[in-house]
């Protein structure tokens, strides 16, 4: 990763969010302002320490002046801006974004390892999703348990690619990729071939720490039981670019 | 090279054609050599040997239009009236001797086109100006007719911020789609700091029942190589990318021929034309993926990345290819460039509406009597375009919608035909330019069919990046799937609508926010097709 150009001259900016006036570094996105001033954004796909993706629209905000919605985790703050995370009409796109991912793909949390632990199923919770009002896909997807130490079950993965990134960026690996198109996407390792046989993988466990769901889980992990801890990214991520 | 030594070169090869007193231009365009263009261009090739050497000349040219009335053959004799050739239409090989044979004044009656019939009357060519008129294989051919000058009357008599200038002033806007005014992103581009800069051609036309880019490519490659050169000339670029996908070989082949002569005469490499000017052009080829088309998709498929598009800003003029201040344009904006070079942006700018300037190629298909290529000024009435041009509907039925813009577009009605076809215009009426694909439906087209074939289209061309699109468009296909069939209820056409609303806002590229495009057009205009399917009526 390239070492990030050290910035003397950014400029400190003051801006308005949920009617709180905030300042903010101008070279920081709006999600990282929020989640400085605790100002609940909910996103399944951006994570601090890893780069920015913008695939779940989940972070969507309305800034006042612009027609079109922005996504937080992809926006600079400006001087002046006006912005709200928490209108009706973000609720409701949130919420349906979240039944999309519901009928996706099979996410029956009861059996899941990472149930109560899993960061789909409290945004589902937070949104106030009590049932899905639309047709589930129920396209059944296989599962590789071929790794000695992890698993990957393909029907609880919502594609945010913190598994892709994380391998590239902090592991150096780049053992995992996306292929195929649409809902048919899949995170594979190295070409395609079962985790087990992977010949990049080093098996540092990083992928299953910051996946959001029970896609990448430890084996012998039973419902429930898979507590995931993402508290290195930030420290690593930080330490590499402090080299 | 200066001015002159070009205006040299073309004259004489003016010159060594100028006794050949008939010349037949066969069009080898992928349309007409699909319906058997090459065995009748041999024929008239061995015809033409047996009528005696030297006086009559057989030539592929790229598309003349027509594309119904395919194979298309043009004579032109020099006793007649050189500027007015015939047309002959529907040509088998065994025409071929009879066409030889034919005198002037005398032509085939039974093949011959009329080419004062509207079809060819009302256009007005700037893009498609030597289509179907030179040899696309032929570097000669294009200097010939004054190719390449608008390049070298920039690089010695001009300074990028002149160029910029006459493009500001023709008020060219980005004939992809999107209608973003090209002279405004030139200058960006040029304002960037000097270093690397890239240009792009965006040839990876999508669009289903479009069709303009590839007749561009095919019938004038060269065009298109200099209006990149000028491009990257006016914004500091030295590097250029024509991206063009994989289903178009021939179109392929003549731009791969095209580079290789316009690199050999010192139209393009380290010092073109003898200026301290470089500029190097490869090709990328798409390997079918609609999504491509959005140009930060496009620049991460010629990284050798995923084809999927990633946030802006930062935009590519910014930060494009590799990180690099990026110039990325439509194969039609660049054809259009040579032009206003030499003729200047004032006479652009008189061309078109308030807004739109100049002309645009469109592609008629579908329901048409005339299918094929159109090239009109901007602010035509899409009823000329329509009755007129494409000659109506076919079998006596009624007309009932135009779609443009394909899968981000919508459909046209009836009581709205008389618009004037603009880049505005077309947004009021809730669909939107796009590349120029126009398909033409009768009354037997089912409109809620038709909004489901585009969203098949979308759904199954989604990169899966973003949740909206990838799995809306899933649930927006599937719930048109059930009306079509008549399963439908008010609560799904309402669950649609609310689909279409949430995808249109949150979607990350184009291709997703302008998916419910197809479904929102129809509803707005043929809700009543909609309603008819329900079945029963519940309350949502």
């Amino acid at each position: 990763m390239p070492r990030p150009t050290p910035q003397p001259n950014v400029r400190v900016v003051t801006l308005r969010i949920d009617d709180r006036d905030l300042s903010a570094r101008e070279d920081e996105t709006l999600i990282e302002v929020c989640r400085e001033n605790r100002i609940p954004i909910p996103s399944l796909c951006h994570l601090d320490g890893l780069s920015v993706w913008g695939g779940c629209r989940l972070c969507m905000v309305e800034i006042a002046g612009q027609g079109r919605l922005v996504a937080a985790c992809s926006t600079r703050v400006a001087e002046g801006m006006v912005v709200q995370t928490d209108t009706e009409r973000l609720r409701h796109y949130r919420r349906t974004i979240v039944e999309l991912l519901f009928a996706e793909r099979n996410h029956v949390c009861s059996v899941c390892v990472s149930n109560g632990h899993c960061e789909l199923q409290s945004l589902a919770q937070r949104c106030g999703v009590d049932h899905v009002h639309l047709p589930y896909r129920q396209v059944p997807y296989p599962v590789d348990s071929s790794h000695e130490m992890f698993r990957l079950d393909h029907n609880r993965c919502i594609l945010c690619t913190r598994c892709v990134r994380v391998c590239d960026e902090i592991e150096g690996a780049h053992t995992w990729d996306v292929m195929g198109r649409g809902s048919d996407c899949r995170v594979i390792t190295d070409l395609a071939r079962p985790w087990g046989e992977s010949e990049t993988c080093t098996s540092c466990g990083k992928c299953v720490q910051v996946c959001p769901t029970g896609a990448l889980v430890k084996q012998g992990t039973s419902a429930g039981e898979m507590v995931k801890d993402q508290h290195f990214l930030p420290i690593l991520a930080r330490r590499r670019h402090a080299q | 090279m200066h001015l002159e030594d070009l205006a040299e070169q073309a004259a004489h090869y003016r010159n060594e054609e100028a006794h050949i007193e008939r010349e037949v231009r066969v069009c080898v365009a992928a349309s007409c050599q699909s319906s058997g263009a090459l065995p009748v261009l041999d024929a008239l090739k061995s015809a033409c040997d047996s009528r005696g050497a030297g006086s009559c000349k057989v030539k592929g040219v790229g598309c003349m239009g027509l594309c119904s009335a395919g194979p298309l053959v043009a004579v032109a004799d020099k006793e007649c009236d050189l500027s007015e050739s015939l047309l002959y239409r529907d040509v088998t090989p065994e025409d071929a001797p009879e066409i030889m044979a034919s005198v002037c004044g005398a032509p085939v009656e039974r093949l011959l086109c009329p080419t004062d019939q509207p079809f060819f009357s009302r256009q007005q060519r700037i893009v498609l100006e030597n289509s179907g008129l030179i040899d696309p294989d032929s570097l000669r051919g294009y200097i010939a007719v004054g190719g390449y000058a608008a390049l070298i009357q920039a690089l010695t008599e001009m300074t990028p911020a002149d160029v910029l200038r006459e493009v500001t002033a023709s008020g060219l806007r980005g004939r992809g789609g999107g209608g973003y005014p090209t002279g405004l992103k030139w200058s960006t581009i040029a304002k960037m700091p000097p270093g690397q800069k890239y240009v792009i051609c965006n040839a990876d036309e999508g669009d289903p029942g479009a069709f303009m880019d590839r007749a561009v490519l095919e019938s004038d490659p060269h065009r298109i190589l200099e209006g990149m050169a000028i491009a990257a000339y006016a914004v500091g670029a030295s590097k250029g990318y024509v991206y063009v996908r994989a289903e178009y070989p021939l179109a392929v082949e003549r731009l791969e021929l095209a580079i290789r002569k316009a690199k050999r005469a010192g139209f393009l490499g380290a010092k073109v034309a003898d200026t301290q000017f470089a500029f190097e052009v490869e090709i990328r080829l798409g390997a079918g993926a609609f999504v491509c088309g959005e140009e930060t998709a496009l620049m991460a498929s010629i990284e050798g990345l995923r084809g999927q598009p990633r946030p802006r800003p930062p935009y590519p003029a910014e930060s494009g290819l590799w990180g690099c201040p990026t110039l990325i344009n439509n194969v039609e904006t660049f054809a259009n460039i040579a032009p206003i070079i030499r003729e200047g942006g004032d006479w652009f700018a008189s061309i078109g509406t308030e807004g739109s300037k100049g002309t645009k190629v469109f592609a008629l298909a579908g329901k048409i009597q005339n299918t094929g290529l159109i090239e009109v000024p901007m602010g035509t009435p899409l009823r000329d375009i329509i009755e007129v041009i494409g000659g109506g509907i076919p079998d006596g039925r009624a007309f009932k919608a135009v779609q443009t813009g394909g899968p981000s577009g919508g459909c046209i009605p009836e009581a709205h035909l008389d618009i004037p076809v603009d880049y505005d215009s077309l947004k009021t009426l809730g669909t939107m330019m796009g590349s120029g694909g126009m398909i033409v439906m009768d009354e037997t087209s089912c409109m809620v069919d038709v909004a489901r074939f585009f969203m098949e289209f979308c759904m199954s061309e989604s990169c899966g990046k973003c949740i909206p699109c990838r799995a809306g468009t899933w649930q927006m296909h599937g719930l048109l799937d059930t009306l079509t069939k008549g399963q439908g209820t008010r609560a799904d056409l309402a669950r649609l609508e609310d689909l279409c609303e949430v995808v249109r806002a949150t979607s990350l590229c184009g291709l997703g926010q302008t998916a419910p495009n197809p479904v929102l057009s129809t509803l707005r205009y043929f809700r009543d097709e909609y309603e008819a399917k329900l079945l029963g009526d519940r309350a949502p």
